[in-house]
Order: C-alpha cells, then structure tokens, then sequence
C-alpha cells in the first residue's frame, strides 16, 4: 500500500538512521513506497540540511557555528575535531569514520561551543575535551554514554509563590481541571488570561484557538512548535527536557477547547535526544487513558499525540512552513492568505502554538485566570521565559514577569562590561548596554526568548556577520529579496570587514535592508536585516571606524589577487 | 452556479477605479493604466505564487505583494510613490544579479519579461554586484534544455507542467540561493510537443528552451518597440528620466576612448553616428582613443568612455589611467557593465578555460602551452565589470548600445542638455 506523503521525513530518517545516509537506492525505494517522483523526494532531502546523500560517517558531528559558539572557542574546537578525527569540515576522513559539519544555533547557547554527535550533545567543548570523545569514540564507546546530559540552569524565577511555569508539576493535574469547563469556557479564559503566542509573534492564544473552533470542518488539529531555531533561545528544550507533561496537558486542552482529533508536535532534529523521554511520556499519557482513548470525564473526548521530528532548516519554525515540512514537503511558507486555523495541516483547521504558550495555558487552567493575569504588566500579562547566554556569570533559564527593565536583567545574570545586548535573536532587536532603561513588554521590548550578552570588547562587526550569514544560509529561497538580497548585505559587509567599504556602503547597506525587508515573503527576510539597521543607527561610530575615503578607485578590487590563478597556472606550465 | 460579482470602488493613487469584487489589483490596476509589474503572476492561479515580488504595493502603509491584493470596497492601494518605484525595480535589479543574464546571445531576448522589466523600469546603473554563479545547463530533458543560468526561481513551471495524466515535470531543489529547477526526465519525455511549447511560454525568462524548435518566429521581438507597460498606455513609461547637467559652457571639450575586454563593436557604433559624428567633433576633440591612434593620455580629459570589461590587468592598468586623466567616465555598452560575452567564463576556474583554449583546442598539439611572457598581458581570475575596478560615473546599456543613444548621452553629459532616450534605443543587446 502506498504510503501517506505526511510520513514521508519518518521514512527517510528511518533509512538515513540504517545508514548514516540516503544511498540512491534509498531514494528509488522510498519514492517508489510514496508514489512519489525521485525527483520529487530529492527537492525534499536537498531542502533539510541534516539529510545527508553522501556517506557522513558512522560518527556524524555537528559543531554549532552560531555566535556565542564563536565568541567561546569554536575555532580551536573545529581545528581539534579536523585534527583527531582527520576529517575536514564538510567531509569525512578517508575511513568514513567520521563526518564534520557545520550547523546553525543548535540550541545549547549557554554551554557552548557545543555539538552534536549521532545527536546526541555534546557541551563546553575544548581541545582537550575533543581528544577525549574522539579517543573514546574509536575505541567503541557509544555516543549516547558519552553525551553531556543536558541540566537545566533554572537562574530565576518570580518570588514568592508567582512563578507560572517553573513550579513543581503534577501529572493529570490539569486534565482534572478541565473536567470542571466546556469547551467554550476553557477559550473564554485563556482569553480573559491575556496570553498570548511565546513563539514570537505574540497573537492573542484565545482567539486563535477560538477561530479554529468555529472554523468549519470536522478534523482539527494542535500543533506544538517545538522547532526553536532562533540562535540563543532554549527556553523551549528547558521546558521539554523538565516538564513534558506540562506541555502534553496543554496540548491536550487546546485540543479538547478546539474540538481537535489529534496533536503534532514537531520537533526540531536538533532536539532528537529529547525525543525517547517524549514518546517515554506518550506512553504513560496512552496507559493512564489520558490519551488515544475516550475520556469519560471529558464527554468522551479522545485526543492523541504524535512527534514529527524536523531535519534541519529554521524556516520549518514559521508556521506556514512547518506546516509543509508535517505534509512531507519542502518547508516553504504559504502565502498569508488563510489562517491555519481555517486551512493548516492538510488543508484542515490547525493551531499551531509555541511550547511555551501551551505550557503557559495549561498552567492557566491550572492555577487559575486569576494567578496569571495579575503579574507582568496590563498589556503583557503573565510570565516570560528567557534564555540567557553570552557574557555573563548566570547563563541559563529566566522567568521573568513582563515588565522588567533591562538593567535589572544584566544584574540578574551577572553581565559582564555588557557592550551589546541582542533580544530575540538575530531577527531580533540590538541594544546597547545604555537602553537599561528599556522594559521587557510588548509595548517596548517584545522578547521572544533568546537574550544574548557581548562585553563590550566583543567585535560588533564579527556579530553582524555571523547573522547575516545564518540568514543567507537559512533563506528558503522561494522569493527574490531573501534570497538574493542576504547575500548582497554580507558582500557589503565583509567590504566593511576587510576595510575596503565607503561612507556610501553603509548607506547602500540601509537601503539594501529596507528593500529586503518590505519586499520579502515571509517573516525571515521581513527580519533579516534587523540588527544590521539598527547597528547602523546606534553605533554609527563603530562603522565610521572601519570605512575608507571614498575616491575614484574601488578598493575592494585587488589586482594581485585577480591575477594569483593565472601566476600559478602559468608557473606550473 | 455562477452569479454576478458585486462591483466595489478602490482607489489607487488617489484615483478610483471600480471593479468587481475579488478581483486582483493587477489587473484592475491593468485595465486603468496603471502599470504594476509582475513575473509569477498567473491569472488563473489562486492564491498566487507570491515568489518573485516585483509586484510591491502599499495597502493601509503596509508592504504587501500586489498579487496578493483582491479588491474590495474601500481599498486603498499605493502603487507609484518614488519609493516604491524604487524597491521594485531593485527586486529586478537583484534578478539580473544573481543569475547570469548575457542578453546579446539568449534565445529569449526581445519576448523576455525581466528584461522588459529593466527597460520598464529604467535600469542601466548596476546597483547590486554581479555573483556569476557557477550554474549549468542541462541538455538531457528530450524536448527541452535547462538554461539555467537564466532562472529566477519563479516556480511558474512546478505549478504549471503537468503530463496529460497530471504528473508534475519540474521539481525545487536545494534552498536559498542554491535554489534549482530539477527536471523530471520520465515525465518530461511523456509531455506533447505542444505541452513542453507551453512550458517555454510560461517561463518568463529564457532557461526553458526547446531543443524541437526556437523561441519563436525569427524576428519576433515583443517588447522591442513597445514597453511592456503599453497595455496600460496612461502609464507615463518610468524609463530613463531626462537627466539635467550644469549649465552649458562652449568650450571645446576633450574625449577619449577604449575599448577593453569589448568586440569593438561599441567603437564601431560610435562611428556609426554618421552626420553627427561631424557635429560633435566641431564639438570635441578626441586625445588618446582609437580613432586618433593616440596611445597615451597627452591632457586631461572631460570625458572618457570605456568598451569592455576587464579580463587582464593591462585592461586594469589602462581603466585606472581613464580614471585618473578624466573627469567622468562612462561605461559603454554591456560588456562594460556587466562583463558581458567575456564574461561566460566568470563561472568556470580559469584553469579550465585556458586549458580549453590553450591545451585541448583542435590545432594545438602536445607541445601547447599556456602563453605567458613577460611583454604578454596576464589574465585576470574573472572578467570585472569597470566599476568594481574604478568608479564609473555613467552607464549605457546595449551589445552594442545605438549610434544615437550613445550621442545623446554624450552630448548631454558635455553640455548639459536634456535628454531622453526613446524606449527603441535602450536595450540590453
Ligand atoms: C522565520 C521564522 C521562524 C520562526 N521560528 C519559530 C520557532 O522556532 N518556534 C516558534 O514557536 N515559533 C516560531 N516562529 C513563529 C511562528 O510562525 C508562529 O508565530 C508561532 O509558532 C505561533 O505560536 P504562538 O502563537 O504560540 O507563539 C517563527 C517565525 C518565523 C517567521
Ligand atoms: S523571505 Fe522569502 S526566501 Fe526568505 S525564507 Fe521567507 S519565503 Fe523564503
Ligand atoms: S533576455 Fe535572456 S539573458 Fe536577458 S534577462 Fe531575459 S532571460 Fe536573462
Ligand atoms: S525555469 Fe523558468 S518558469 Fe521555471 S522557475 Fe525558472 S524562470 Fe521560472
Ligand atoms: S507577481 Fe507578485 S510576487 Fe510575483
């Protein structure tokens, strides 16, 4: 029997497990098995960069070239792995026995450098550390006995009894709660609770879940965006890795609030060493009866739960995007022209929500509308959860009532001389260490979750790069300005770089973004250029330092260089 | 069951357009001349492709893709605002920049819809830098070839080609900028001379080309005299805005010529001038320049115009002396621009292109060696577009640009005279 396209990524992770990678061979089996074209199945494995076509080896790394992996010693880790493993970044050694790759922020920004063995993590990487694992390694030591395990650093949460999601948990809790409400009571207070979306968007979480329960159709369905792909934030893994019941509860609510049949929770691959204490928790949830069977208590409403596990791309975190890449396709983002919940996955009402807004909402449940709505401030109600990391002596897991101001922030964590402060990644917001002043809210800073600290003395330039180029990287490539516009922003700026940019490249650099920006499809070139403009705008003495005199010549063009090819061809003839 | 759409009024630029209800902005804005570009748009495809954003509008002063925009009642939409103008001609202007577009040998010239873009939109001053990525061409499909250099990742043919039992035929592979059109050979042998016809005609570029057949009949050049704006003809064409210099001064200005990694053919179309060459050398006088055989600079000069890319540091060496012994330099012609012809190399190593020209040509032999000589010129790692070399002041685009443009433009920049370039005379081959 031909099988659903929707299984299309378990499939090939089954085959890319068995093998290390997808041989032609898988390709024209499990085309054949999906009734699908070749072709077809290899526009989907090209599209996720985790999904190998050659041979990666039996130890497949993935060493996170994010910035806080650069800024804490990526450079002598990646030169260790090259030189004990013998393979080059990119490759393998000549034995196949191990792959080297790069990847994006792998969501372990508060011990980094950090990397991923079979997927299993590996943290606060150094040379020595490096040597250790690959001896080890080769003498048959498997990966999951080496791996860190992963303790979360809960740093702060709100005195007192207030914390909402940083509290002790009790299974079944809020499936008890919910026998006490119908449906349409359980909307009615997530809204009165004033939450709204932690994946960054911040849409009012009561009214998308109540467009989708009056949406027309009979199959409905929650998705968790467990995909967590901006660089620095692992607010969501703290959560999966602490309380996966609160976040299969919540799901279960907006489920039963929605009138929904089943659950997705797509989880980024990078997340993979969360997934057995996930399907480890499904199976409790299936045997207390809480899921895949009929709950008496709840006028018979079943729900059940299933984890589709990404393979490596951050658009698959847009909505839309995650939304294709759970139908087995590309993840690329649909037009904005339905809601999800009107037409999501398969074309059905969905709601997609962010681990932390179906967490918080089962806490809501639980504690009560009251509890919640009273902290944080009267637009942003409730808590936030904040990961921090960088230059700073608390890294790690922040629950901070809406409404705080910066400055108690860096106190909190123990900055360091902070000198730039980004909030919400790089698609985010740049501050510099003056804005103390400036309050964690949606009517200021609306933090997504990631916090990223650099003293002063880290190079602004070298954080400007690494952004752009995740971007370029990360770019879908479905429209033009994304696509072809991120790459021109990091010409400019490694023009600036090597000291060869004008006063009239920054100003190119200004009006590049803005045309990325307001030309782009989605929510990723809509961003790309954030933290670039405002640099501009609020170190403009930073980029005046490294420019150049504008003349008749340009600088950039260098003759020696131009000409090295044909000198070394020609002294070879 | 069909029923009569109610009719809305939307205003676009202050003027009120009435039309039914749902219908899309381009066309409603088509059929009242305004003239929003477009490269993904399908009439019939709902929702739209969303992918090249050419289309950039202003609805409530929000960015929205214009293809995206339905009417409705009360609609306001902003379309001409110089900002705007602007952004979406940069989109276009990306296009080109990405992939490798040599108008003067593509199949498509003249019925191109990007390139009708850029003369729509006035584009002759390159503004992004040129990527020459390494793409190349397949030839394996049975009825087409895959000019990939050409493709903007419009995403028209995945959505578009089916075989007669609705087998798709082209695939996205890769993403971000390695973005590529994958061709499904099975089904691509299985489509009928008249489907695989379509799927040329609905590239908007030429990267879909039939092996069975050319373009179209010989000669055929749709957007050559009239701009693809011309449906709507109230639309004042954005093209080449006249350009005002200082005030004019008689004095007899000085000129100088080169012609680089060019075929001379932009030299050629100088001379080509006819009775206005006379005029203008009561005008000029030419110092170092082919036509007086003045090989150095004996003064400084006005004006230098530039053929040609450069491809070896003798043309570097030469462009920087343009520079330092004139007061604007002008890039002539296409190769100057954008490298052009020369340029096809841009996207192999140099090692490949001098063993294939040096080494493996049909009378060289195995005593053939890669020419170097100290009094020889040493060749560059690609072709440079001037103005990556030094700073061009001017541009005018053609392969070769006319006779007239070329006099106009001169003559402008000499003596400050306006000037506009009719829509028959800019063009990019
Ligand atoms: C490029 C991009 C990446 C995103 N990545 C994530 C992500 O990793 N996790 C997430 O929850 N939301 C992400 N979002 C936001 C989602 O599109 C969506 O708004 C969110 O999942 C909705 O859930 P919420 O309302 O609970 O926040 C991303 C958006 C964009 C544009
Ligand atoms: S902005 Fe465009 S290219 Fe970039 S990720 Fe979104 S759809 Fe893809
Ligand atoms: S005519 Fe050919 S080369 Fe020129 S823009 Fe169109 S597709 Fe590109
Ligand atoms: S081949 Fe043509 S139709 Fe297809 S995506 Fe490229 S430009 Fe568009
Ligand atoms: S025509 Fe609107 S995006 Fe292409």
């Amino acid at each position: 029997m031909q099988k659903e396209r929707m299984y299309l990524l378990d499939h090939l992770w089954d085959c890319q497990n068995a093998r290390g990678y997808l041989s032609d061979e898988d390709v024209v089996q499990v085309s054949s098995a999906f009734g699908l074209s070749p072709v077809d199945v290899e526009g989907v494995i090209s599209f996720y960069h985790f999904f190998q076509r050659k041979p990666a080896g039996k130890y497949t790394i993935y060493l996170n070239n994010s910035i806080l992996s650069r800024f804490h010693g990526f450079e002598e880790v990646k030169a260790a792995f090259e030189r004990e493993t013998g393979a080059l970044t990119g490759s393998t050694d000549q034995t196949g026995t191990f792959g080297l790759f790069e990847t994006s922020c792998i969501g372990l920004s508060d011990r980094e450098p950090a990397a991923l063995i079979n997927f299993q993590p590996f943290t606060n990487l150094t040379p020595e550390k490096v040597h250790y694992i690959i001896q080890e390694l080769k003498s048959g030591t498997a990966p999951a006995a080496l791996a860190d395990a992963i303790e979360e650093q809960v740093q702060y949460k709100p005195e007192g009894d207030k914390a909402i999601l940083f509290r002790e948990f009790e299974p079944g809790i809020v499936l008890n709660r919910l026998r006490d409400f119908s449906p349409d009571q359980v909307i009615a207070q997530i809204k009165e609770s004033g939450l709204s979306g932690r994946g960054g968007a911040f849409f009012p979480t009561g009214l998308k879940w109540e467009l989708c329960r009056k949406a027309k159709g009979r199959k409905k369905y929650i998705v968790c965006n467990a995909d967590e792909g901006e660089p620095g934030t692992f607010k969501d893994r703290a959560l999966l890795n602490l309380m996966p019941q609160l976040l299969l509860e919540g799901m279960i609510v907006a489920g039963y609030a929605v009138g929904a049949q089943e659950g997705i929770i797509y989880l980024r691959a990078e997340y993979t060493w969360l997934l057995p204490k996930l399907n480890e928790e499904l199976k409790i949830y299936r045997k207390k009866g809480f899921l895949r069977h009929r709950i008496p208590e709840l006028n018979n409403y079943k729900f059940d739960i299933r984890v589709q596990l990404g393979a490596g791309a951050y658009i698959c975190g847009e909505e839309t995007s995650l939304l294709e890449s759970l139908e087995g396709k590309r993840g690329e983002p649909r037009l904005k022209t339905f809601f999800p919940t009107e037409k999501g996955f398969l074309g059905k009402p969905t709601v997609v929500n962010n681990v932390e807004t179906l967490c918080a909402a089962a806490r809501i449940l639980e504690l009560g509308v009251e509890r919640f709505e009273k902290l944080g401030t009267p637009s942003s109600t409730g808590t936030k959860l904040l990961s921090i990391a960088g230059d700073c002596k608390r890294p790690g897991l922040y629950e901070i009532e809406w409404g705080m101001r910066v400055g108690e922030l860096l106190e909190m964590c123990g900055a360091e001389n902070p000198g730039f402060i980004q909030m919400s990644g790089p698609s985010g917001e740049l501050i510099s260490a003056e804005e103390k002043d400036r309050v964690i809210s949606c009517d200021d800073i609306r933090c997504g979750g990631s916090v990223m600290i650099f003293h002063a003395g880290r190079d602004l330039f070298t954080i400007l790069y690494n952004f752009s180029a995740f971007f370029t990287h990360e770019s879908c490539g479905l429209c033009t300005p994304c696509r072809a516009g991120n790459p021109q922003l990091l010409h400019l700026l490694e023009k600036v770089i090597r000291g060869q940019a004008t006063a009239g490249d920054v100003s190119k650099m200004q009006q590049w973004s803005a045309i990325v920006k307001h030309n782009s499809r989605c929510g990723l070139g809509q961003t790309a250029p954030n933290t670039l403009e405002q640099a501009i705008h609020k170190f403009p003495q930073l980029f005046q330092d490294r420019l150049v005199q504008e003349d008749r010549f340009n600088q950039e063009f260098d003759l020696e260089k131009a000409l090295r090819n044909y000198n070394q061809l020609t002294h070879e003839a | 069951m069909k029923h009569s759409r109610k009719e809305v009024t939307i205003v676009v630029d202050g003027k009120k357009m009435v039309c039914p209800e749902g219908e899309s902005l381009l066309k409603v804005a088509q059929a009242n001349g305004v003239f929003i570009p477009a490269l993904c748009y399908f009439d019939h495809v709902d929702p739209p492709l969303g992918t090249c954003r050419v289309c950039t509008v202003k609805v409530k002063g929000k960015y929205t893709a214009g293809c995206q925009v339905k009417a409705q009642e009360g609609l306001e939409v902003e379309v001409m605002s110089p900002e705007l103008l602007d952004h979406r001609k940069a989109v276009v202007e990306m296009l080109f920049t990405e992939g490798n577009h040599i108008c003067p040998l593509c199949e498509k010239s003249g019925k191109c819809v990007l390139q009708a873009l850029g003369y729509e939109m006035g584009m002759d001053t390159p503004r992004f830098t040129f990527t020459f990525p390494g793409r190349e061409i397949d030839y394996k499909p049975k009825h087409i070839i895959m000019e990939h250099h050409r493709c903007i990742q419009c995403k028209r043919c995945v959505e578009e080609v089916f075989t007669d039992d609705g087998k798709p035929v082209f695939y996205f592979q890769q993403r971000g900028k390695e973005t590529v059109v994958a061709v499904d050979y099975e089904q691509e042998a299985r489509l009928t001379y008249e489907q695989a016809h379509r799927a040329m005609e609905i590239c908007p570029v030429g990267t879909i080309l039939l092996k069975e057949d050319t373009i179209d009949t010989p000669g055929y050049r749709k957007y050559d005299k009239m701009p693809i704006s011309a449906v709507s003809p109230a639309v004042e064409a954005t093209l080449a805005a006249p350009r005002t210099e200082s005030a004019p001064e008689v004095k007899k200005k000085t000129v100088a010529t080169v012609s680089l990694a060019g075929c001379f053919g932009c030299h050629m179309s100088m001379l080509d001038m006819d009775l206005n060459l006379l005029d203008l050398i009561q005008l000029v006088t030419f110092n170092r320049s082919p036509f007086t055989d003045i090989k150095q600079f004996t003064t400084r000069c006005d004006i230098g115009l530039i053929e040609g890319g450069c491809c070896s540091d003798e043309n570097v060496e030469v462009l920087r002396k343009f520079r330092e012994n004139c007061e604007i330099l002008v890039s002539v012609g296409a190769c100057a621009i954008n490298g052009n012809l020369p340029a096809l190399r841009n996207w192999m190593p140099l090692e490949q292109t001098m063993e294939e020209a040096y080494l493996q040509s049909a009378t060289s032999d195995e005593t053939a060696v890669i020419p170097h000589h100290e009094d020889l010129p040493k060749i560059l790692d690609k072709v440079y577009p001037c103005h990556e070399v030094v700073k061009i002041d001017y541009f005018i685009p053609g392969c070769p640009p006319g006779a007239d443009h070329i006099y106009k433009v001169v003559q402008n920049l000499l003596f400050g005279t306006k000037f506009n370039v009719p829509y028959e005379e800019f063009k990019y081959d």
